[in-house]
């Protein structure tokens, strides 16, 4: 697994408040390869965002490797792009300019890259809308766009629908999944919601919390396009929830897909 | 010569044809909308201003009243009647507008030395921990002495002449934008500087791209105060001593006991300082309309 696209090795993160020091990541230890979609689930306090967070180099402070491409990682940039679950859209921008932000839609190249990334997210038409007019499904796909703009090596999901409501969700899990066949780009989705993990994911990573480390790793190997209701996706759904049964302390949020 | 002329028809014919080739039916459509919105519009603009408008009509109607019964004395309260007059014949000799003019012009310099210090001085100590541990405590105890409290030393260090005017002004209109500016660059929103990062701006995207535009409402509320505080600041320097402006007239009014003149000034401080106030307000809705807010 030397060519890994991204390699994390013994990383550990300690969170130091009054009340005390959290060990929030223990000796974790991943690879991703190129092109592969991993999905990370865990409850709540497992880490999981802190791991997203440190492979996008907005945290630091922790103990071990972690590697993009064979470097270090040393900050954020655009070569790993970030979702957050809020869309976090400048709100004085149009959403064609909230996709460019710093690059200059007057551009012939930008802006060629613009429209057919509106294209992809399906938002033909909602170019020079402002970000309070659209619904939460449609500002997190612009900010994915915006995202996409920059040609990530990886892009970092931190449970990017879960704010949605669940006929949103469904729909945006399925164009997230067209944007990954189109694009082909390496995706790390932070979830709570095991029905997604099992839905997107090559690979399931499951956490459990205090300390944050990783429980267990579940290939799903269905094909795509997936259907829930069939019967190997419940035994592979099945499979996962199984591992939370085994932390006691299984705390999934109002919503989750169980 | 025939050339030219060709040429201005060609282009003239140029225009005329654009219309047509556009198509009619979006400019029909437009009109349909026009009349039918127009109506609705002016419906609530006069209902807003008829209930806007009760006080002070009741106010007038009774004063005049009360003024013509010999209920109040016509040397201390003239009657709206007797100030209207005053009004009018101080704007046909054409003495209102020179006096207001020189007002306009003086509220306006300090306005906007004042108001580009504090924007200045409000963006270095918004921008920079070492500027606002070097500045803020000095500017925080300077902006609690109420500035009319050091016009006497100002008159004193400059004079009567415009110089202290414009002093007195620009030392009231300099706070509201400095701290509105330096509070609405400290209130941007981390969670976008996170954006930012992930993004890779540069430290001058950052402050084109999301500082300022973050920080552009509590600017332009600054510059709006600012503009209050810089009309208050005038009157105070033009009734203190000076030969021109509104502040004058009503000086000099007081002392040939013309109350009615007093009364006119007031009026157009009033009048002329809510038109000013309403521009910027025109403008702040113009930069601010992505705002999502609540609109009472």
């Amino acid at each position: 697994m030397g060519d890994a696209m991204l390699a994390i090795s013994n990383l550990n993160k300690r969170f130091d408040t009054a009340a005390g020091h959290v060990q929030a990541l223990y000796n974790v230890d991943l690879q991703v390869q190129e092109g592969e979609f991993v999905t990370v689930i865990g409850p709540s306090g497992c880490g999981k965002s802190t791991l997203l967070r440190i492979v996008a180099g907005l945290d630091s402070g922790y103990t071990g490797s972690v590697t993009l491409e064979g470097v270090q990682i040393g900050g954020p940039g655009i070569d790993k792009g970030f979702i957050f679950q809020e869309h976090r859209l400048f709100p004085w921008l149009t959403v064609e300019k909230n996709i460019a932000s710093d690059l200059p839609l007057g551009n012939k190249e930008v802006r060629q890259k613009v429209d057919e990334l509106i294209e992809l997210v399906k938002l033909k038409g909602f170019e020079k809308s402002y970000p309070r007019e659209l619904s939460g499904g449609m500002a997190q796909r612009v900010a994915i766009a915006r995202a996409l703009l920059r040609n990530p090596k990886i892009l970092l999901l931190d449970e990017p629908f879960g704010a949605l409501d669940a006929f949103t969700r469904a729909h945006m899990q399925t164009v997230l999944l067209d944007i990954w066949r189109t694009n082909q780009t390496t995706m790390i989705f932070v979830t709570h919601d095991i029905d997604e993990a099992v839905f997107l994911g090559n690979r399931v990573v499951i956490l459990e919390p205090r300390p944050g480390k990783i429980r267990n790793i579940i290939p799903i190997d269905l094909p795509y396009p997936r259907k829930k209701t069939t019967t190997s996706f419940q035994e592979l759904r099945l499979k996962v929830l199984n591992q939370f049964e085994k932390v006691d302390e299984l705390e999934l949020t109002d919503g989750a897909g169980i | 010569m025939s050339e030219g002329v060709e040429a201005l028809i060609k282009t003239t014919k140029g225009v005329k044809e654009t219309p047509n080739n556009v198509g009619t039916a979006p400019i029909n459509s437009n009109k349909e909308l026009e009349s039918n919105t127009t109506p609705g519009v002016w419906k609530s603009l006069l209902s807003d201003l008829s209930i806007g408008a009760i006080i002070p009509v009741v106010t007038i109607v009774v004063w005049q009243l009360a003024g013509n019964a010999g209920w109040i004395s016509a040397e201390f309260m003239p009657t709206p009647l007797k100030i209207l007059d005053a009004l009018v014949e101080l704007a046909v000799s054409g003495e209102l507008i020179h006096h207001l003019g020189i007002s306009i012009g003086r509220a306006g310099i300090g306005f906007l030395i004042g108001g580009i210090l504090g924007l200045l001085f409000g963006v270095l100590t918004g921008l920079f921990r070492s500027v606002e541990y070097l500045l803020d405590p000095s500017v925080q105890v300077l902006r609690l002495v109420p500035h009319l409290a050091i016009a006497p030393l100002i008159i004193l260090w400059f004079g009567f002449g415009e110089i202290s005017k414009v002093v007195i002004i620009l030392s009231g209109s300099f706070f509201p934008l400095y701290i509105n500016t330096f509070m609405g660059i400290r209130n941007v929103d981390n969670k976008l500087f996170e954006v930012a990062r992930v993004l890779g701006f540069s430290r001058y995207q950052q402050l084109r791209r999301l500082i300022l535009p973050a920080a552009l409402p509590s600017i332009l509320l600054g510059l709006r105060i600012s503009l209050a505080v810089a009309w208050i600041g005038l009157v105070v320097a033009e009734v203190i001593g000076s030969q021109s402006g509104i502040g004058f007239l009503i000086n000099e009014a007081k002392q040939n006991s013309r109350t009615e003149i007093i009364f006119v000034g007031i009026i157009i401080f009033a009048v002329v300082g809510k038109l000013i106030d309403s521009l910027f307000h025109a403008i702040e809705r113009k930069f601010l309309f992505w705002r999502d807010s609540y609109h009472g």
